[in-house]
Parts: structure tokens; C-alpha cells; sequence
């Protein structure tokens, strides 16, 4: 990664400070080179994956009997496709804050908000098959509701609410980030704001009257898009789906900060206010990158919800939006590849703990949040940094 | 009637007003005084089963209140009264039973219970109650005052009338009078229907509503239940006296509420300002020491309750000082041992903290149980203090308004007229020179760290006296605390009081007209706008250490 010394965007030709860091030439702006999207081993190592991934797992799944070991059993999969949709939300989290310096302690809120978009499609196409037999989702009925919520007209198609998934995050982290970025709200202050918000999201989804189904939230979907949800076939798509999203999401992220709009934003977390001097103004940057990572982890709620089966108020608490922080910190902040490993290997943990030591989870996380920042400061991608730099030398 | 027996009246002292009485009783309309002056026709209905005509029945044993309908009075109250199928109405007295008009012992044989319902029930405990208004006891005349002023019933109006002719005791005059005005609403005549309006309103108490209200109602058809245009207007004033009234005390306990919740605030966010003003670090971890502070008021009570129960009044003078100490201890440890490490990465140690505060909660969920652990009020601090009629307010949430203006002295004393106090400030504005002139910038972390964390641990001490103590107790403040030191702007005392108790006062201000998940949303979108106006809070540190 770039550290962005912010050298002048239009240098004059014959500074010589930008001459002797630029090129061989001498007529030189200064800008060092900015770095392809992916190099060419990593071009292949992902395509390599993608084949892997893309074959093994159809084949794992519906052509394997389920006696062989090598079939992928339905908890498998949940489980690996839970943690893609982490890592995606991780990978969101790391562009705002690996690369813009803006801690997101609400990224759980965007997160919720896809996953009740799709969730309520997966209410409606519930159709007759619900408990009371309505026209309307069981809690609405169970609430003594008579007609659909005006939010709640043409969720029935699939479509429209792939738009509201992408939408909702979009706006409400447009609007947010407008009036706190707009007033320079940054560092610890902001982290406190988006926490601030998420938590009182939270308090409102919990109500019954903000007719997203309160405390239970939504749950015991049949079908999506026509299938019936719990079906192998279903949730082999299901999980490609989101394999794919994941590599696009990688790959677009990728896209954005290696570009020039990308080296701006990395200067706004380096020296914000000597960007401001530079004559940019950081503002509509920010939203930017801030709007699109909430849309990405929009999107991983989105995938999240028919796969887990569930989604409910606790989604959006503020300790969600923490661990989420946790999983990037723990792969390395601003590296992209980071917040995926730091996601499996969170969670990962997560469930070997939560499974064998339930009561010792909370010390292991707490003691990841200490130790991590404390000596691996750069996560599990600092680590291999470190050892491959050894190795080199020796 | 009780007074008609000599051997009731102390001899003297109460001559005069039995004289009186007895004259009175002469005038009373109709009150026969002969024996066995009930005729079979009065008690029948209570032996039938018809509700409306056992109520009648019982306003004319009431009328009468003579000794017969005296005793089938009580014995109905004392569900002693037995109904035959003839329609007769037997006392029951232990194993006999005699005839309530002819006195004759009689067999009780198959006759059942009179059944009554709690409306009647209520009217002839009144009935009772009115009977012992003309008491010679004093004691026992005030108590049936009291009884029946909660429960008047129209029926009772006689002996109201008797015992208001011949009170003379001012006070319990007084306390009549009212009685009579709530049972002469109804009375046929317009003069003493306006007078008893008048008293009934003057009253000034919240439950009259109800009595006032119906007069000045339309009937079905369009007129006045009050015919006499005075007295619905009387009936008016009192109303909008008592709507005045009830405003009032609204807004008074509103404001008492918000006041409240401020000051807890103000003790959690306090702590919270001076360590980020000072090192810059949002300490994650701040409501737990809360919650440390809390706890260690329990463990100090259930010392008190073991050893020392006769002192247990006094725990509170331990439990402070203990939780202080309990959260400064464990403030200076980590401040030592993590957080000294992280300066100048204030994102890493925003995380570094949650882990912290996550061990807590934990080891606390494994040292006392996930449960939430009962911590009991001083005597002193139990019960409240009545303002109005119907605002209250508890001494516990007055002690914990008083101790947070105590806190905020002395945290102020601290900051300001001792040696830590000059150093705090001085790093706060600017550490690197305060660094120059050799103040020992580390130790100051140190020590005001501790000093911040200790503060928030005489909150939890306070906020173990109002609500649950529980592991989880610190997470439901923090972020609240937050937004005051937020709102109150970073390192300024004034702010953090200011800010705590704002967010307080709007925060209950707006709950009764959005409840209390939108009065948070309310809240936190009203500190987004403000800080575009005023990004450094309200109290922000003038001069050039303000944006690094």
C-alpha cells in the first residue's frame, strides 16, 4: 500500500523535490506509479480459486452422496456462506477505514438494512404458506394489521427489492455522512456518532409499530425467486452467488483504490487537512467511498438473510458493528485481502469457542481486541509481510 | 346509635356534645327511634335476588340507622346475614340465629349467605364508616373521615349531615365539610349544590375530576346534567383549576425526571470528558467501571448485612469510597498495563477498550452470576418527598441529584485548586509544552485516568440505588454519556454538566409525546445537527488546540 505522502496533484514541472522522487525522466509530476489492479500471480491464484470454488462446490454438494466425507453437509455450507458475507462486510469496512480513516462502528446498521430489504421479499413470498394463511406476514396479522405499510408495497418482486437492498443502505449512509462529514466530524467522534446511530436503529426495529416484525424480526422464509429456500440445489446457488459477490466486491474495491480517486481518498486518512490546503475538498470523497462501502455491506446482509433464515433487531447492535471492526483489524486494515482471512479467522474461532467454551468466548474476543492492536498492529497480513520480508533476506 | 348510650360518653368531657347530639337527633327526619322499627318489606329485597333493589334497600338501613338496621348493616359487612326462601333475614351470632325485624331466635335451617357484590359491599362499609363519624373517640372520628373521603357514597349524606352539625374539632370540621359537599353534589337544593361544588373544588385534589366532570356533561338529549348555570360554571373553574393543576405537576415531574437522568449521566459522562480531553482516548471500557463501581457497593451492603446489620443505615458511607477506589484501582491497572501503549492511535484503542470491556462484563457474569444482584436502600433513602398531589419525588433520585452536584465540586476542586489538577489542565491544552517545563505528562495520564475511572465509579455506586444491578448495567449508559460529553464539547467541566444535564431534559421532555425508543432517535439526530453548528460541542477550547 501507498503511503501517500501527498505529493502536489499539479507539481510544477521544475520542483525539484517531486523531480528527484518521480521517474527517470526529468520532466516528471512526482506521482509515483500507481499499482496495477492485481498482479499477475494474483490474477491466476484468483482464477484458480474461482475454478476450484466454482466446480468443487456443486459438485461437493449435489453429486457427492452424503455418505462420502467429501459431501458438503447443509451446515457446512450455511457456515461458509455466512462467513463470505462477512468477509464482504468486512471488505466494506476496510475501504472506509483502511483506506479513508473513517471508523465505522455502524456498519452493522447497512448491514441489517440489506438483509431486511431481501427479508422482506422472502416475507411476501411466504404467500398463504404462513401460520395464519394471510395475504400479510404472520407478525403483521399476529398485530392485528389489516393492510401492508406503504414501505411494504411491491416487495412481493424479487427485483424491486434488490433495488431497495442497494438503495436503502445508500441513501441512509448518503444522508448520514452528508451532515457529519460535511461538519468534519472525524476520528474517535465519528466512530461514536455511527455507533450512536446504529444503536438507535436498533431501538426502533425493536419496536413492533416499525412493522419489520420487532423482536423477532423475520424468519421461517419458504422460498426465493420460486424456490423453495432450504433445497440443496437452492443454497448451492445460493452459496455461488455469494462467492461471486464476494470476488467482485474484492475485486471492485480493489479497482477503486488503486485509482486516482483512490489515492485522494487515501491522502484524506493520511493528512486530511493538508489535503484541504492542497485545494481538494474531502467531502464529496468521502461520501463516496462511505455510500459505496455501505452498499457493499448492504449487499452482504442481503446474501446473509436467506441463507441464515433469520434477521431481527440484534443484528444491528453496536457489538456487531465492533466485531466487524475486530475481523478487519485482525487481517490487516488497508489491505483488502486482510478483512477477508480476518473474517474467516474471527469467526472461524468463534464457532470452535462458542461450540467447546462457551463461557470463554467473550475473554478470547476481548483479549483479540487487546492483543491485536497491540502487537500485530497490521493483523495476519503484517505477520506474512514480516515472515516473507525474513525469508527474502535470509 | 352509639351515642344514644350513656355508658359510651366519658363522663364530662364529652357531656356537651352529647347534649347537642341528642338534640339534633330529635330533628333528624324521621330516624325512628322505637325499638324493632323495621318492617319485613325493608329487608326483604336482600334476600331476593335483584342488585338494585338490595342498593336501595341498604341506603334506607342507612337512612334509618337505627340499632336493628345498625346490626344488619355489620352483619352483612361481616357476611353474617342469612337470607331464608321466605324473604326473612336471618344475624347469624355464632351458632344461633335471630330474626333481624322481630329479634327472635330462630333456626338458621337452609337459609344461604346474602350475596353481595363490591359496589354494595363498598356502600355498606361506608355506611359503617359513617356510622362511627358521630364516635366519641376523636381517633376514631378522623379515621372514618379519611376512610370516607376516598370513597363517598350519596347514601351516607345523613350522617354526614349529623356529624357535620356537631363536630367541633376545626380541623376534622374542615375534612366534613368536604365530605358533605362530595355527598351533596346531587342535593335538590341549587344553594347547597353550588356550596358543596365550591368545597369539592377547593380541594384541590385530582380524584375530584371525576365528581366535577359529569356536571358540567350534556345528557343524551342535549341538556345540562346541571341545571343551574352557577354551578356549572363553579364546576367549570374547579375543573381548569385541577387541569392547571395536573399541567403542573406534569411539567414539574418532567422536569424532576430529566433532572434525574441527568445527573446519572453526569457522573458516568464526567469521567468520560476528562480522560478524552486528556489523552484523547473514548474510553469503550467507561461503563463497566460503572458497573465495578456498582458492584462494589453490593459487596460493601452485604458486608453491612453480615457483620454490622445495625449500621446497614449507614453503608452507603463505605460503599462510596470503596467504589471509588474498586474502579480507580482497575482504571490504573489498564491505563499501566494496555493503554499506555496505544497514545496517539485513538481508533486502535477505541477497539482495544471494547475488548476490555467485554472481559469485564464477562469475568463479572463469572464472579457474581449473569443475574442481577439486589442492592437495597437505606431507610433513610427509601419513600419521597410529595410536592404536589400527585408528584412525588423519591429521596433516592433526590440523594443521587445532590451527590452529582457533590461530585461535580469536587471533581472541579480537583481540576482547579490542586497541584494534579494544574497539570491535568495544563497537559490537556498542551502537552508537549507542559511536557518542556517538566511536568511528568505519563504520570499525569496515569493518575487522571484513575481519577476518571474512580468517578465512575461513585456513578455506579449512585446508579446502584435507582435501578438493576447487572453485568450489562454499564452498556446502557455509555453511549448516552457519550453524546453528553459530545454535546457538552471535550475537556470542559461546564460542558459535561451542561451537556449531561440538556440530554437529560430534552430526552424526558420529549418522551411522553414519542415515547422513549423515538425521544433516543430525537435525541441523537438533534447532537448530529448541533454539532454542524458547533462541531467542538458547546464549550469548546479556545485557542489553537483545538484541531491537530
Amino acid at each position: 500500500m501507498t503511503s501517500a505522502t501527498s505529493s502536489p496533484h499539479v507539481g510544477t514541472a521544475g520542483s525539484r523535490a517531486a523531480a528527484g522522487r518521480g521517474a527517470d525522466s526529468g520532466f516528471a509530476l512526482g506521482l509515483p506509479p500507481r499499482p496495477a489492479l492485481l498482479s499477475r500471480r494474483a490474477w491466476l491464484a484468483l482464477i484458480a480459486l474461482i475454478i476450484v470454488f466454482g466446480l468443487g462446490v456443486p459438485f461437493a454438494t449435489l453429486v457427492v452422496p452424503e455418505t462420502s466425507p467429501l459431501h458438503l453437509s447443509a451446515y457446512a455450507m450455511t457456515i461458509t456462506g455466512k462467513f463470505m458475507c462477512y468477509a464482504i462486510a468486512a471488505l466494506a469496512l476496510d475501504l472506509v477505514w483502511g483506506y479513508c480513516g473513517i471508523l465505522s462502528l455502524g456498519h452493522a446498521l447497512f448491514f441489517a438494512l440489506g438483509g431486511y430489504a431481501i427479508g422482506m421479499y422472502l416475507m411476501r413470498s411466504i404467500g398463504h404458506d404462513g401460520k395464519y394463511g394471510s395475504d400479510l406476514p404472520d407478525f403483521m396479522v399476529f398485530l392485528d394489521w389489516h393492510q401492508l405499510p406503504w414501505y411494504w408495497q411491491g416487495t412481493q418482486h424479487l427485483g424491486y427489492a434488490l433495488l431497495l437492498v442497494v438503495l436503502v443502505p445508500a441513501v441512509v449512509a448518503w444522508v448520514f455522512g452528508f451532515f457529519t462529514f460535511r461538519s468534519r466530524v472525524k476520528g474517535v467522534y465519528l466512530s461514536i456518532i455511527t455507533q450512536a446511530m446504529t444503536f438507535a436503529a436498533m431501538l426502533l426495529f425493536y419496536r413492533n409499530e416499525t412493522g419489520f416484525g420487532g423482536n423477532n424480526g423475520f424468519t421461517d422464509f419458504k422460498r426465493i425467486g420460486g424456490f423453495p429456500i432450504t433445497h440443496a440445489g437452492t443454497r448451492t446457488a445460493l452459496l455461488l452467488i455469494t462467492f461471486a459477490v464476494l470476488i467482485l466486491a474484492f475485486i471492485g474495491a480493489r479497482a477503486i483504490v488503486t485509482s486516482k480517486l483512490g489515492r485522494v481518498v487515501t491522502a484524506v486518512r493520511d493528512g486530511e487537512t493538508r489535503l484541504m490546503f492542497l485545494g481538494y475538498s474531502p467531502l464529496a470523497y468521502k461520501l463516496f467511498v462511505w455510500t459505496v462501502s455501505a452498499v457493499l455491506c448492504g449487499i452482504a446482509g442481503a446474501l446473509y438473510v436467506p441463507q441464515v433464515g433469520i434477521i431481527n433487531p440484534g443484528e444491528m447492535s453496536p457489538g456487531n458493528s465492533i466485531e466487524m471492526a475486530i475481523w478487519v483489524a485482525v487481517g490487516g486494515r488497508g489491505t483488502l485481502i486482510g478483512p477477508i482471512v480476518g473474517a474467516f479467522a474471527v469467526n472461524g474461532a468463534k464457532s470452535f469457542f462458542t461450540a467447546n467454551f462457551p463461557e470463554y468466548w467473550l475473554f478470547f474476543l476481548g483479549l483479540i481486541f487487546v492483543l491485536v492492536p497491540l502487537f500485530l498492529p497490521n493483523g495476519i497480513m503484517g505477520l506474512i509481510d514480516i515472515v516473507t520480508r525474513k525469508r527474502n533476506r535470509s | 346509635m352509639a351515642f344514644s348510650f350513656p355508658t359510651f360518653v366519658r363522663p364530662g368531657a364529652r357531656r356537651a356534645i352529647a347534649g347537642v347530639a341528642l338534640a339534633l337527633l330529635a330533628l333528624l327526619a324521621g330516624a325512628p327511634l322505637a325499638a324493632f322499627a323495621l318492617v319485613p318489606a325493608d329487608v326483604a329485597p336482600l334476600a331476593a335476588d335483584d342488585f338494585d333493589a338490595k342498593s336501595a334497600a341498604i341506603d334506607k338501613l342507612i337512612a334509618n340507622h337505627d340499632k336493628e338496621s345498625v346490626a344488619v348493616l355489620k352483619a352483612l359487612s361481616e357476611d353474617s346475614a342469612l337470607a331464608t326462601d321466605a324473604g326473612a333475614v336471618l344475624l347469624q351470632d355464632g351458632d344461633a340465629a335471630r330474626d333481624a325485624v322481630t329479634g327472635k331466635t330462630v333456626a338458621a335451617g337452609d337459609a344461604q349467605p346474602v350475596t353481595l357484590n363490591n359496589l354494595l359491599r363498598s356502600k355498606v362499609a361506608g355506611a359503617l364508616s359513617g356510622l362511627q363519624l358521630d364516635s366519641p373517640d376523636r381517633a376514631t372520628r378522623e379515621a372514618a373521615t379519611a376512610a370516607l373521603l376516598r370513597n363517598p357514597d350519596p347514601a351516607i349524606k345523613p350522617l354526614v349531615d349529623a356529624a357535620r352539625a356537631k363536630e367541633t374539632d376545626p380541623a376534622l370540621k374542615k375534612r366534613l365539610d368536604t365530605l358533605w359537599a362530595m355527598t351533596a353534589l346531587h342535593d335538590a337544593d341549587p344553594a347547597r349544590r353550588l356550596e358543596a361544588v365550591q368545597l369539592v373544588a377547593a380541594r384541590h385534589d385530582l380524584d375530584m375530576n371525576e365528581l366535577l366532570r359529569p356536571l358540567v356533561a350534556k345528557k343524551p338529549d342535549g341538556s345540562f346534567n346541571e341545571a343551574d348555570e352557577r354551578i356549572r360554571a363553579a364546576a367549570q373553574s374547579g375543573i381548569d383549576e385541577l387541569d392547571a393543576i395536573q399541567r403542573r405537576s406534569q411539567i414539574a415531574g418532567t422536569l424532576f425526571a430529566g433532572l434525574s437522568l441527568g445527573s446519572v449521566l453526569l457522573l458516568a459522562a464526567l469521567g468520560l470528558a476528562i480522560t478524552y480531553g486528556l489523552i484523547g482516548v473514548i474510553n469503550m471500557a467507561h461503563g463497566e467501571f460503572l458497573m465495578i463501581g456498582a458492584y462494589a457497593t453490593y459487596v460493601v451492603q452485604n458486608l453491612f448485612q453480615r457483620y454490622a446489620p445495625g449500621a446497614f443505615d449507614w453503608y452507603p458511607l463505605l460503599a462510596v469510597p470503596a467504589s471509588f477506589a474498586a474502579a480507580g484501582l482497575v482504571g490504573i491497572v489498564l491505563e499501566r498495563l494496555v493503554l499506555k501503549h496505544l497514545y496517539g492511535r485513538p481508533l486502535e484503542t477505541l477497539l482495544t477498550t471494547f475488548g476490555i470491556s467485554l472481559i469485564l462484563i464477562q469475568a463479572t457474569r463469572m464472579l457474581f452470576g449473569a443475574q442481577n444482584v439486589q442492592v437495597v436502600n437505606p431507610a433513610w433513602m427509601s419513600g419521597g418527598v410529595t410536592v404536589l398531589p400527585n408528584l412525588i419525588l423519591p429521596y433516592n433520585r433526590l440523594a443521587i441529584l445532590a451527590f452529582s452536584l457533590i461530585v461535580v465540586g469536587i471533581a472541579w476542586t480537583v481540576l482547579t485548586k490542586t497541584r494534579l489538577g494544574l497539570f491535568v489542565r495544563a497537559v490537556t491544552q498542551n502537552r508537549r509544552m507542559a511536557a518542556c517545563v517538566g511536568v511528568k505528562t505519563a504520570r499525569v495520564d496515569s493518575y487522571a485516568f484513575a481519577f476518571g475511572a474512580g468517578i465512575a465509579g461513585l456513578g455506579g455506586c449512585a446508579l446502584s440505588q435507582i435501578g438493576n444491578v447487572g453485568p450489562d448495567l454499564g452498556q446502557s449508559y455509555i453511549i448516552d454519556s457519550f453524546m453528553a460529553v459530545v454535546l457538552g464539547g471535550v475537556g470542559q467541566l461546564a460542558g459535561t454538566v451542561i451537556g449531561g444535564f440538556g440530554l437529560g431534559l430534552v430526552s424526558k421532555a420529549i418522551e411522553p409525546f414519542w415515547g422513549a425508543v423515538l425521544a433516543k432517535i430525537a435525541v441523537l439526530v438533534l447532537i448530529v445537527l448541533f454539532i454542524q453548528k458547533r462541531p467542538q460541542g458547546m464549550f469548546a477550547l479556545k485557542g489553537r488546540s483545538a484541531e491537530a
